[in-house]
């Protein structure tokens, strides 16, 4: 039977028990080594196989794995050449000839050639390729999806040949998906390789503990100089706020995506923030097929109500800009300069509502509670119906959670909601506005047109500046693109993201892509 | 006996199976479905079918239950499309991770809780009493994962004597001393609430003891106070506090849920709450299940231990 005794002796054995404990935290932390680099993530990566992923989080370690044929140069959203030394295109744009770099081997010791950028494309995109039922899904393959054949044309060219003329293709390549993993490995370790990875990459994997630590250490032999840190680990940390304080406390050395109400804890000469506009537009779509957003009067309108200046400053404190056109200012050479935003100009949008003869306009608002780029949903939501409303219209809000919000926004709003919240990354000027502003993007005919915006001119535009594979013809289309998209007003246009991170001060040469990747090679820690 | 637990585990197999079916209903019921979650903004219809294909996501409902019950009947839990390793290992790893939380922190709040009430029983009305039950209410009333927050922000962010989060170092580490630093916070943060709960619980328990006759007789046949509560009073409490006990441990067993959220503890609450965001509908149906059985069973544990003790139960 149960016989409790707190005698002496008890209280004793109790006592040195805690004294031991409180030996045991008496060491503090035991900070990371130099040459160790430690990366707080926010989730844990759902595999280390390019080709089968999706998320940025895991794109953040795959770039530093593995290379692909063509990469952005630092600091734009230009390509140049990585695996590849050189490249040919026809002028038809359909025929790219890939010289490659010779001499680079996997991880695993097998050689890189033509032979095995083959057998990459192949898993991805045929049926019948003995790993890619086995190994995939492979849900962004649809980004070589006008990939017709991949030839070896001897062991270091590689011919890609299309079934039309696709511009972004240079582009696709140089994204997560386009990069080379070892044919060997994914032979050995089958369904395994995700978690078994093996690239060219500056960094090769060395350890997996499942939400714990992704470790990978130094590529001695990488071509393209070895990496000016030992190791970096990724650590997921899924919770913001955990997030803050294992940076504030030493147990990280980076930190990406700081919250906005964070960054201010680290106005200290500890630490420093890095940030960069990239490739993020969010939008409201405006449902043109129905209700008060038919009339462009009533669209504008919405444009000049919502005050985006105070949106980016005081609701995402500065960790945004406003945005001026579908298009991204990080698309440097596509974006249209001269465009400016609508302005904060509540008068104007009364004038207008007045004009189409719409005085209190009555909408639906879909907002989501956060998903991937929408920074900071509810409170913007709620600040734009607080802004709508002082002008006239009468909004009600509905809010969902990311994944039930995409399963009612992507079909299209008909029937559903006037106005819904949206974000797009994308790596090429092209694929936001094609599979957003198109005729034929409307989402019955399987596109993301959920507002049914069309214009004969648009289409027209987006179609040729696809085909095109000069790059000023192409810059030029997109500007005449974004001044006529502004105009028409298919969405509110908000705000452009400024990706941010924070590193300590024993961090050096830390910097952000406009990509939004993170590419650590020669990131040192002291 | 024997038949007894027969019995017992006989009918734990409807339950299993209700279960079953309750689980795989909801994941089929809930809006959004994993392809889209993969997808995100891509998720095209034709992508989505493509990838549902893939997943086997497009057969009938009955059939996607029938592969799966079947599977999960030669201890197949299929594979999880989020983390891309097999669902057991998965689950096997973080229940241990849980385990050790929870199990530290059921410990903690029974022996403070009792403890505390014994105390505040022995002195009622006393400073200790008073004392006690002023640091007790606080305790119930703060919610766990802001407890946990603070502690972060002293111990960790300000003092910097113990890590913010996470069960082991990122770097070196991984023996026990590491475990137990990191083990501290979370674990009491967890048993702060069940520790009042307790702590109220056996004080009142220990009252209605106290003014029993034994208790009168005990001391006037002069046996030392001491023993008097230690020994006859909260030996007859233990009746009424040991069900409380039980309670308490499905509460921090759940509780524990945020506390990994907070602490970024690798534990099976968090691995449920991701899986049910991508909608990892294998991990959430098989780790589900598995804590379903984990309950089960030790409901059947509880129920034989008090059968044995208590032979008028059987019936």
């Amino acid at each position: 039977m149960f016989r409790p005794r707190l005698t002496r002796r008890g209280l004793g054995v109790l006592t040195a028990a805690l004294l031991a404990t409180s030996a045991l935290t008496a060491p503090a932390m035991a900070q990371t080594p130099p040459g160790v680099l430690v990366v707080g993530q926010i989730a844990e990566p759902q595999a280390l196989d390019p080709h089968a992923v999706t998320a940025v989080n895991d794109f953040r370690i795959l770039m530093n794995v593995y290379d692909g044929l063509v990469r952005y140069a630092p600091g734009t959203l230009e390509v140049e050449p990585a695996l590849a030394t050189a490249w040919e295109i026809s002028d038809d744009g359909l025929v790219y000839d890939f010289t490659l770099r010779e001499g680079v081997t996997f991880h695993d010791g097998t050689a890189f050639d033509a032979e095995a950028v083959v057998w990459n494309f192949e898993r991805m995109l045929d049926e019948d390729h003995p790993m890619h039922e086995a190994t995939g899904p492979f849900p962004l393959s649809f980004f070589f999806s006008a990939v017709q054949v991949v030839e070896a044309l001897d062991t270091h060219t590689v011919r890609f040949t299309l079934n039309e003329p696709f511009a972004p293709f240079l582009s696709n390549l140089a994204y997560p998906t386009g990069l080379i993993v070892s044919p060997a490995a994914v032979a050995e370790h089958g369904a395994d390789f995700g978690r078994n990875p093996s690239g060219t990459g500056p960094f090769q994997f060395a350890e997996w503990r499942s939400n714990e630590r992704v470790v990978v250490t130094r590529n001695e032999n990488y071509w393209d100089g070895t990496a000016a840190s030992e190791a970096v680990i990724f650590r997921p940390i899924t919770d913001a706020n955990t997030r803050v304080a294992e940076m504030l406390s030493g147990g990280i050395d980076v930190m990406v995506e700081v919250p906005p109400v964070a960054l201010g804890q680290f106005d200290d000469p500890g630490f420093s923030i890095v940030e960069q506009a990239g490739p993020h537009v969010w939008f409201l779509i405006l449902n043109m097929r129905e209700g008060p957003f038919t009339d462009q009067r009533v669209r504008q309108a919405a444009n000049y109500a919502i005050n985006k200046e105070a949106l980016v400053n005081d609701v995402l404190e500065g960790t945004a800009t406003v945005a001026a056109g579908p298009t991204p200012p990080a698309f440097a050479w596509a974006h249209n300069e001269e465009l400016d935003p609508y302005p904060y100009d509540p008068d104007r949008a009364r004038e207008l509502l007045a004009e189409a003869g719409v005085e209190s306009p009555a909408i639906t608002f879909y907002v989501t509670e956060g998903g991937s780029g929408m920074l900071d949903p509810v409170p913007m939501g709620t600040a734009m119906q607080a802004d709508l409303a002082a002008v006239g219209f009468d909004v009600t809000i509905e809010t969902y959670e990311w994944n039930t919000f995409l399963g009612r926004v992507n079909p299209g709003l008909e029937g559903r909601a006037d106005m819904a919240q949206m974000a797009w990354m994308t790596n090429d000027p092209d694929t936001l506005p094609f599979l957003t502003l198109r005729t034929e993007a409307f989402p019955e005919d399987g596109g993301f047109n959920s507002g049914y915006y069309s214009n004969a001119v648009v289409d027209d535009l987006l179609e040729r500046a696809r085909i095109s594979t000069d790059q000023d013809e192409r810059a030029e289309l997109y500007r005449e693109m974004q001044e006529i998209v502004q105009e028409d007003a298919p969405w509110v246009f908000v705000a452009n993201w400024v990706q941010n991170a924070v590193h300590s001060d024993r961090v050096e040469n830390f910097t952000l892509e406009p990509s939004f990747f993170l590419l650590l090679r020669d990131v040192a820690k002291n | 006996m024997g038949a007894y637990i027969l019995k017992r585990l006989l009918s734990a197999i409807p339950v299993l199976f209700g279960i079953t079916v309750i689980v795989f209903l909801i994941m089929a019921m809930i809006p959004g479905d994993p392809a889209t979650a993969i997808l995100g903004s891509y998720a095209t219809p034709e992508n989505v079918e493509r990838l549902n294909r893939h997943l086997g996501l497009d057969r009938p409902l009955w059939q996607q239950y029938f592969i799966w019950i079947g599977n999960l009947l030669q201890g197949d839990f299929g594979r999880s499309f989020a983390l891309n390793r097999p669902v057991l290992d998965e689950i096997l790893d973080r229940f241990g991770a849980t385990l050790i939380l929870a199990g530290t922190a059921f410990v903690l709040c029974a022996l403070l809780g009792i403890l505390a009430g014994v105390v505040s029983a022995a002195r009622q009305y006393g400073l200790a009493d008073k004392a006690i039950t002023f640091v007790v209410i606080l305790g119930i009333s703060i919610p766990s994962f802001f407890l946990g927050m603070m502690m972060i922000l002293l111990f960790a962010v300000q003092l910097r004597w113990l890590p913010a989060s996470g069960m082991y170092s990122i770097w070196g580490g991984g023996d026990l001393p590491d475990l137990l630093r990191h083990l501290v916070m979370p674990a009491f943060a967890l048993s702060v609430v069940a520790t009042g709960v307790i702590a109220r619980l056996s004080r009142s328990a220990m009252l209605e003891v106290l003014r029993q006759d034994f208790i009168r007789t005990a001391r006037a046949k002069g046996v030392h106070e001491r023993r008097v509560i230690w020994g006859h009073a909260l030996r007859m409490a233990m009746v009424s506090i040991i069900p409380v006990l039980g309670i308490q441990a499905g509460f921090v067993l759940s509780g524990a849920v945020y506390i990994e959220m907070v602490f970024q503890w690798p534990g099976v609450g968090r691995m449920l709450v991701d899986a049910i965001l991508k909608r990892d509908i294998l991990l959430v149906q098989g780790g589900v299940v598995f804590v379903a059985a984990c309950y089960v069973g030790f409901n059947i544990i509880v129920d034989v231990a008090q059968a044995w003790l208590d032979p008028r139960i059987k019936t």
